[in-house]
């Protein structure tokens, strides 16, 4: 359901050429727990992001839910990120004027629900994350663990078919990193594909596969291989 | 969405308290200062009386001096002899007409403590409150009878009323005018056409008269002319008749007259008088005579005056500069806006849906920049108002009618929405995964 073949992309400006993905080639089949891991500017968020929709790519094909996403414009882009994707970032994006229901609300909105519709999605989804009692918090007299399950909230409201975490737990302390991945685990369960960028084996190993990109391809798909690379 | 953006426009106002005060108030500067100058030539350039103003007909003859136009290069004198326009009444060849200028009179109230007082009045035929539609409080103008049996009748106007008969229906009772008892048959409601448009010479910006009564009356009283004189031609001896023979001009005449054709016909009348008169030595330049209808006149007449223009001209680049300043002030703001904007973008708002909640933004400080706006377009005034304060007419050309408030918000909301385009358009610019890292 998600396929990318020979995907490349590259940085241009007048002197210099830089390749962030190479012949990357990928297939996430529906309800997995991907994690993708890798050094530095070894390409990882290039991939989330082309994945998201929210950067284009120099060459190759990319399939989500088998639509091919080279030819869309930018309505129909916005369009197909905000129905299929939920978006998990490392430092929440909680927008912090707005209230918990508020920022929740945020891609229901773009989706054009109503009203009556667009509570009823976020009332579910805050419970879920067990913040019901919040909603009218603002961002900031949240823990980080809370305002990370926000966010989560949030990615889940449009009941999107896939989630892309880039670092969710990398501003977290280890157990309330441990109480998000329980939570990421659980909606993994309930059929949402997960696609997450992380830096830590440890949580590497609690997706179902694990990729490790290295200079921008994808040096190995073989979980086993990977952790066991990073141990040593 | 539009709710939702307004509700976005509104935190973000919130959010920066202090950029966006300086939005409201650069375009609320600009708004006062055009608006106030704008405000000024709508007065001046106003309709006096659009509910008539297509059939009344301002009439020039060309009586002038053969070697030297009135004005430049062939314009006809702007008023008439008196010759020319007791002519021109006694034809009758519109639906109606009126000759008239402007005079003065001594009023003596009832009551020997009452001292007497000057006033100013218009010496006048019958039609002049039909074709001028006054508005009348008491009773009403008088016949053409009077007019031709000389009768001292009067209308007045309401200040005068109610200084002399307390605001009683006068009616019918008699005002004493130059030691002449004259019978009142009407007084009028408030009436300041604006401008003046049925004597401009006088200033077209003065109050109307207090008194009205019937030029025949004040032609055998040999009233003289308060307002403005001039003659080609030096007048005989011979005292007021021979001044009213003179080619001296000095009265206005206008005339009703509905429809292109009836034109047509009023002037070939003008004509064939003209050529009559030059039968009889008079009217020694080409024929050149003239209908213009009240607007037309104003124009002709200049009414507006250019220093105006230009000063519309001054208070536009000023808006304009503000708006320069808004523009800055808005880039400001959406770039320090900019992460807000990447993740709206990543959670599924497209370029139009960021359009979308930027212009409403903007459109939410316009409007507060045009309420504001009005405000200092009413300072603005009362400063023009104190400035000139020496200036009579000038109180009445500072006043802000609802149109002009309702303006100034327009003006400011298309304004601040011009503004916002280019802040806007970098706005949608700004890339879905540019910012979120950053965040």
């Amino acid at each position: 359901m998600l396929s990318m073949q020979n995907i490349s992309k590259v940085y241009r400006t007048d002197t210099v050429e830089t390749h962030a993905l190479r012949q990357f080639s990928l297939t996430v089949d529906e309800g997995e727990f991907v994690s993708v891991t890798g050094p530095s500017g070894s390409g990882k968020t290039t991939f989330l992001n082309i994945a998201g929709l929210l950067e284009g790519f120099s060459s190759g094909i990319y399939q989500l839910d088998g639509r091919d996403v080279a030819g869309l414009n930018d309505y129909e882009r916005s369009r197909l990120r905000n129905e299929k994707i939920g978006f998990i970032f490392q430092s929440f994006n909680l927008i912090p004027e707005l209230d918990i229901f508020d920022n929740v609300d945020v891609p229901l909105r773009y989706r054009g629900f109503g009203s009556a519709e667009r509570r009823k999605r976020i009332d579910h989804v805050l419970e879920m994350v067990g913040l019901g009692s919040r909603r009218k918090h603002l961002p900031s007299q949240l823990s980080g663990g809370q305002q990370q399950r926000v966010a989560i909230a949030r990615a889940l409201a449009g009941e999107p078919r896939f989630l892309l975490a880039d670092e969710p737990t990398g501003n977290l302390d280890s157990h309330m990193a441990d109480s998000v991945m329980d939570l990421l685990s659980e909606i993994n369960d309930n059929g949402t594909t997960i696609i997450m960028v992380t830096h830590e084996p440890n949580l590497a190993m609690r997706a179902s596969r694990n990729i490790l990109v290295y200079d921008g391809e994808v040096s190995t798909n073989d979980p086993a291989l990977h952790i066991a690379a990073q141990s040593a | 969405m539009i709710r939702y953006y307004i509700k976005l426009g509104l935190y973000s106002i919130r959010g920066n308290p202090i950029l966006s005060a300086l939005m409201v108030a650069a375009i609320a500067i600009g708004i006062g200062a055009c608006m106030t100058v704008i405000n000024i030539d709508y007065v001046m350039s106003g309709n006096p009386i659009p509910q008539r103003s297509d059939v009344l007909y301002h009439v020039q003859l060309d009586s002038w001096d053969p070697y030297d136009a009135y004005t430049d290069p062939d314009g006809p004198p702007d008023q008439v002899t008196y010759m020319d326009g007791t002519a021109l009444l006694a034809a009758a060849r519109g639906r109606r007409q009126v000759l008239s200028y402007s005079s003065g009179r001594v009023i003596q109230p009832e009551g020997d403590d009452e001292l007497p007082f000057q006033a100013s009045s218009r010496s006048t035929s019958a039609d002049f409150f039909a074709m001028f539609d006054t508005p009348f409080l008491f009773g009403s103008g008088w016949d053409k009878s009077a007019d031709d049996n000389e009768e001292y009748v009067v209308v007045i106007n309401r200040e005068i009323n109610e200084r002399v008969f307390g605001g009683e229906n006068s009616v019918g009772r008699t005002l004493v005018m130059n030691g002449s008892p004259y019978r009142v048959t009407g007084v009028l409601d408030d009436w300041e056409p604006m401008p003046k448009f049925y004597d401009v010479t006088t200033g077209p910006f003065n109050e109307s008269e207090e008194l009205y009564f019937p030029f025949s009356v004040s032609i055998a009283n040999e009233l003289s002319n308060n307002g403005n004189t001039s003659c080609w031609k030096p007048v005989d001896e011979g005292g007021f008749s021979a001044f009213l023979a003179s080619e001296c001009i000095w009265m206005q005449f206008w005339v009703e007259l509905h429809g292109e054709e009836e034109r047509q016909d009023y002037l070939a009348f003008l004509d064939a008088y003209a050529e009559s008169q030059k039968a009889l030595g008079r009217f020694p330049r080409p024929l050149n005579n003239r209908l213009n209808n009240v607007m037309d006149w104003m124009i002709d007449q200049q009414v507006v005056e250019e220093d105006v223009r230009v000063l519309l001209g001054l208070a536009f680049l000023f808006l304009i500069v503000c708006l320069l300043n808004t523009i800055g002030l808005l880039l400001a703001k959406v770039m320090r806006r900019a992460g807000d904007i990447s993740l709206r973008r990543a959670l599924g708002a497209s370029r139009r849906a960021v359009f979308g909640q930027y212009i409403v933004e903007a459109g939410i400080i316009g409007l507060a920049g045009g309420l504001l706006g009005v405000g200092m377009t009413f300072l603005g005034l009362q400063g023009i108002r104190i400035l000139y304060s020496e200036l009579d007419f000038m109180a009445r050309l500072v006043q802000m009618d609802w149109v002009m408030v309702a303006a100034a918000i327009l003006l400011a909301v298309v304004s601040a929405l011009g503004a916002a385009l280019y802040p806007t358009w970098r706005a949608c610019g700004i890339h879905p995964a540019s910012q979120l890292k950053a965040l």
